[in-house]
């Protein structure tokens, strides 16, 4: 890797003051920039470590029932202590990686990379949940914008994130066989409100909601009311693990057996 | 009961300690006062002329050494290829430079372009990226059909084409072949792909190189699967160094699997750099370089026919095989798909002719060499693919088909050149029905259908020739080498014994199993005896280990070097106890005179030979150190069968492997434990390539699978329990231990049952595929379910 500085601030305020400068970078885990850095893909000046910021640690429930998870809270941390509150999320925390990169990469690294094979956006924009920054709260359908794009700006850092506890909630994931990444995940939430799904690994835009299987396990939240309904391959990921049109038929088959799990 | 000590017992590996605990000693942990390191900038277009290499810049960086290019190796040799073919027209193969770094032309994605050494790592890498490259690229070849067509883009401009050679063997036996196949009742033909495969052993590849000029000596640390080939190829070929100037050593080595035992222009690169900047020079590949330098393996694709009578009896095998070289041919790249490969396409089964094709085809991609199995695997799975495709054709069930055709009468001489010393294929496929409960299958079937999912049963049976070789039958089909083993038997003065020998150990056990043998002929605790291995100045010139061979050339040479101990020291017992020579018994580590109780202790009649006090020095000599040069007879052949059980996921095509069972002819057997080990590790690599594992080339000649996020290593839980079975033995008739070789057959008996059960399930499911290739990655299952 290239030379750089590292600061490893205690708080949220001193965070966001070094990262005003002039390409400076936040580290969540470095389970993806650690290794951007070996390949001297990326050269940043300075490296701003949140994982000392004690204020950006540690699983909670808010006043109005949500469970609050800090920015740089680990997945292993978030399997554990989310387990009680949110187990459809505790159980996708506990399966993304490896023990290794479940104990050092953080909820906030993740969505602040949105790699669009990644897991916990699926959680977030299935979750309605809120994306909390260091100077306002974005709604995960205002933050997803794209493969590896988000809303944040540049030094902005997630401090929180709030989801919304479903009725019922799984999240079914198909292993591309190299990575272990998601091939195809998909997340199903059911709140009283309606049904919301999200899919990650599959489209070239990162993840998606799924409107049609939205409206119809709203109306009936059993697998067989997604049957006849499928994705459009257009726009699906094409690569050597599969095709866009895999990929779109095992969105179709993850979410029935989310739906499986989760009823 | 079973033993605890000498040949048969298991003991735990003593070298695991060692490794488990943080002990081992590899090449990367050898740092030497001075040291320098080389960063490699490596090409990353697949083709293209090299116009101009400007490092002026770079070379006034911090930390620079020296800039190495192209042009500084003109002087030297090429990188050697160690084994000439001779083409069906009788010509030999056509065999490009092999530069130790590109001059001129770039011919891989990966290949060397310049070397910067530098005081530490990053400042090397620094200065590699202001070297500034002119290239003008070139078309790539990457398919091997295209390759082969006139008017294709040439990998090497001076040769006539892109085929190194177009085999055939028997090329005599072609036309009666031809006439066969169209007199045939039934002809069953399958096209498949071998797919390309990256070794990926633990550790990746490192070299040291060292010059010292007080006594003009190389000394060139490498992770080597046989220290001795490296520094013949190296020193006579490459750099000129002559055997007494060079020292090559190998110490602990983190796996091999066939990719360590070529020798690579980065070794020859740190040699002759280490003197030219007379500085110690270091490298250690990491992973992304393994994936683009490492040999790659495999990468066939065949066509195969087979010829059946009306009762399908087998009748004759036609192969044509496009067997892909890379851009410059690796040390042993060419017997692989020759005489490693079409020797076996006899399989475990008495076809009368057999006549096998091969066009070997360069192509701007990785150099592709020996990967476990290395050619065996190849034939294994057409033929075991074909026969299987066979008996569904024909409505009868694989199992009897096959064994309706096997050998069964020994010595038994293939139509393509080799013997088969012994066997029992009816013993091993019996074994396996009991082991892979055959018969409940059906029963499990039912069970997985209830579940919604697809289960398949796959067997094949499968023979490799090991040992390898010997040396007057190699030389003949154009092996540059002899391919004994060599082993010297150091007894010191108390008793205890270090054994020097040419085999490497590199995840086989050897500092185990080989000191059981030892401890089984002299009677001593196996803690008394030490192998040495890895040094060419420690140990006699034997030529390392792969294809399966350590145990039945090294150590049948350890075993004559032992006799030749136990003649002397029954010589010293006889004088000491004032016996005849030929009524010294040797029993537990005792000389005994026959029919008395005089007797005189191992420890003590080696203490004689080297305070000889009371020695007859008049009729021999002190000391009792033997040293034995063994070169096999034959091949050993070890065979077997095995059966694969998968289920299959209908809505995703997610093959899952519920049991694997092998049974396996070794014949003799030292170490049963590590035996086992063997074909598990086997085993593993034989189901990664068939369900995961997937080295792949753009048309670009980009490798898009160039790191583990996109190439698949197996993992265990990928992996099944295993049934593994070694009880049938039928001893190799030709060598001292009966021994015939266990490293590699888990991977060349393991694919074709994997994709043969696959097969199975879907069409259980109403699904009319007949083949699938190999990775059977969930996609691929899925849009063959899909478009049959």
């Amino acid at each position: 890797m290239y030379a750089f500085d590292i600061e490893r601030p205690s708080t949220i305020a001193d965070a966001v003051a070094a990262l005003q400068g002039e390409d400076a970078q936040a580290l969540g885990g470095g389970q993806t920039l650690i290794p951007t850095l070996k390949q001297r893909l990326a050269a940043p000046s300075k490296l701003v470590s949140l994982s000392g910021i004690g204020e950006m640690q540690g699983v909670c429930v808010g006043d109005d029932g949500a469970v609050c998870i800090g920015g740089a809270t680990t997945h292993a941390t978030v399997s554990r202590e989310a387990a009680a509150h949110y187990p459809g999320l505790a159980a996708l925390a506990s399966h993304i990686g490896d023990p290794a990169v479940r104990n050092r990469g953080t909820i906030g690294g993740s969505l602040a990379n949105n790699d669009p094979a990644a897991c916990y956006p699926a959680a977030a924009l299935a979750s309605g949940a809120t994306i909390v920054t260091n100077n306002r709260e974005i709604a995960a359908d205002d933050y997803f914008q794209g493969m590896f794009s988000t809303a944040l700006d540049e030094g902005e850092v997630i401090t929180e994130v709030r989801f919304p506890v479903p009725q019922a909630a799984n999240y079914q994931k198909f292993l591309q066989p190299a990575s272990r990444f998601a091939l195809v995940g998909v997340f199903v939430a059911k709140y009283a409100d309606g049904v919301r799904v999200a899919v990650t690994g599959a489209s070239e835009n990162g993840v998606f909601r799924w409107a049609e299987a939205e409206a119809a396990l709203s109306a009936n939240f059993a697998a067989s009311a997604l049957d006849g309904l499928t994705v459009d391959a257009d726009g699906m990921i094409g690569d050597l693990h599969g095709s866009g049109t895999y990929r779109a038929h095992l969105v179709g088959v993850n979410t029935k057996r989310a739906v499986e799990a989760a009823s | 009961m079973p033993k605890d000590s000498g040949i048969g017992a298991s003991p735990k590996r003593r070298e695991d300690l060692r490794f488990l605990t943080g002990a081992g000693k590899y090449t990367d942990d050898i740092n030497i006062h001075g040291q320098t390191y080389v960063h490699f900038l490596r090409a990353d277009v697949a083709h293209a002329t090299i116009n101009s290499i400007d490092t002026s810049a770079a070379a006034t960086m911090p930390g620079v050494v020296h800039i190495f290019t192209g042009a500084d190796f003109e002087a030297v040799g090429g990188i050697p290829c160690g084994w000439q073919i001779t083409d069906r027209f009788g010509e030999p193969m056509q065999e490009p430079r092999h530069p130790v770094i590109a001059h001129g032309t770039i011919r891989h994605v990966g290949e060397i372009v310049a070397a910067v050494v530098g005081e530490s790592l990053e400042q090397a890498r620094d200065a590699a990226e202001a070297i500034v490259l002119d290239l003008t690229e070139k078309p790539a070849v990457v398919d091997m059909k295209a390759a082969a067509a006139d008017g294709s883009t040439k990998v090497h401009d001076d040769l006539t084409s892109n085929i190194c050679y177009d085999w055939g063997f028997v090329e005599e036996n072609r036309d009666a072949v031809d006439q066969a196949i169209k007199d045939a009742a039934h002809v069953t033909t399958l096209e498949l792909v071998n797919n390309r495969l990256v070794a990926n052993p633990m550790e990746p590849r490192v070299a040291v190189g060292e010059y010292s000029r007080s006594d003009d000596m190389h000394t060139l640390h490498t992770t080597s699967q046989n220290p001795h080939v490296i520094r013949l190829l190296m020193g006579a070929f490459v750099l000129g160094i002559p055997e007494h100037k060079l020292r090559v050593v190998a110490p602990d080595v983190g796996g091999g699997f066939g990719t360590k035992i070529f020798h690579y222009a980065e070794e020859a690169f740190c040699t002759f750099a280490a003197k030219a900047v007379n500085r110690p020079v270091k490298w250690t590949s990491t992973r992304s370089e393994a994936f683009m330098s490492d040999a790659h393996g495999r990468d066939h694709v065949t066509k195969i026919e087979l010829a059946m009578d009306a009762d399908n009896n087998f009748t004759a095998v036609r192969t044509e095989t496009y067997a892909n070289m890379g851009a410059y041919l690796s040390t042993f790249a060419s017997s692989v798909p020759t005489w490693l490969h079409g020797t076996l396409m006899a399989g475990n089964y008495k076809t009368p002719l057999i006549y096998v094709n091969v066009k070997a085809m360069f192509t701007n991609t990785v150099p592709v060499d020996a990967y476990r199995g290395a050619g065996r695997p190849e034939a294994t799975f057409q033929l075991e693919r074909v026969i299987d495709k066979a008996a569904r054709e024909r409505g009868v069930d694989p199992i009897a088909l096959r064994r309706q055709n096997f050998v069964t009468e020994f010595p038994y001489a293939t139509p393509v050149a080799v013997e088969y010393d012994t066997g029992d294929y009816e013993a091993t496929m019996a074994k396996l029905e009991e082991i892979a409960d055959i018969g409940g299958f059906a029963t499990r079937r039912a069970e997985s259908e209830a579940k919604g999912k697809l289960r398949g049963l796959g067997v094949n049976c499968y023979i490799e020739a090991c040992g390898i070789a010997p040396s007057n039958l190699v030389g003949q089909l154009g092996a540059r080498a002899g391919l004994y083993d060599a082993a010297t038997v150091r007894v010191n003065a108390t008793g205890s014994i270090s054994v020097m020998v040419g085999a490497h150990s590199h995840g086989q056990g050897h500092e185990t199993s080989f000191p059981q043998v030892i401890s089984e002929m002299i009677g001593i605790p196996e803690d008394q005896i030490d192998i040495v291995h890895g040094d060419t100045s420690k140990i006699p010139f034997g030529m390392g280990t792969y294809g399966s061979r350590s145990l039945a050339v090294c150590g049948s040479a350890m075993v004559r070097a032992a006799e030749k101990v136990i003649n002397k020291a029954k010589k010293i017992a006889a004088h000491l106890l004032e016996a005849s020579d030929a009524d010294i018994e040797l029993k537990d580590g005792q000389f005994s005179v026959a029919g008395t109780d005089k007797s005189v202790a191992w420890g003590d009649v080696t203490l004689a030979a080297y305070v000889p006090h009371n020695y007859p020095l008049e009729d021999i000599e002190p000391g009792l150190e033997e040293t034995a040069f063994y070169d096999p007879a034959n091949f050993t052949y070890p065979a077997g069968a095995y059966a694969c059980e998968v289920e299959v996921d209908p809505d995703t095509g997610k093959v899952t492997i519920e049991r694997f069972s092998a049974a396996d002819d070794f014949g003799n057997v030292i170490n049963p434990m590590i035996v086992s080990g063997q074909v598990h590790g086997g085993i593993a690599q034989g189901v990664g390539q068939a369900l995961l594992e997937n080295c792949a080339y753009d048309e670009d000649g980009q490798l898009i699978s160039a790191s583990y996020m996109d190439y698949a290593m197996p993992r265990a839980d990928d992996l099944p329990f295993y049934t593994v079975d070694h009880s049938c033995q039928t001893p190799c008739t030709h060598n001292p231990l009966g021994v015939k070789g266990c490293g590699e057959a888990g991977a060349i008996g393991s694919p074709p049952s994997v994709v043969n059960a696959v097969v199975d399930a879907l069409q259980s499911g109403g699904k009319n595929v007949t083949h699938i290739d190999m990775p059977l990655t969930p996609s691929r299952v899925w849009d063959a379910m899909n478009n049959a």
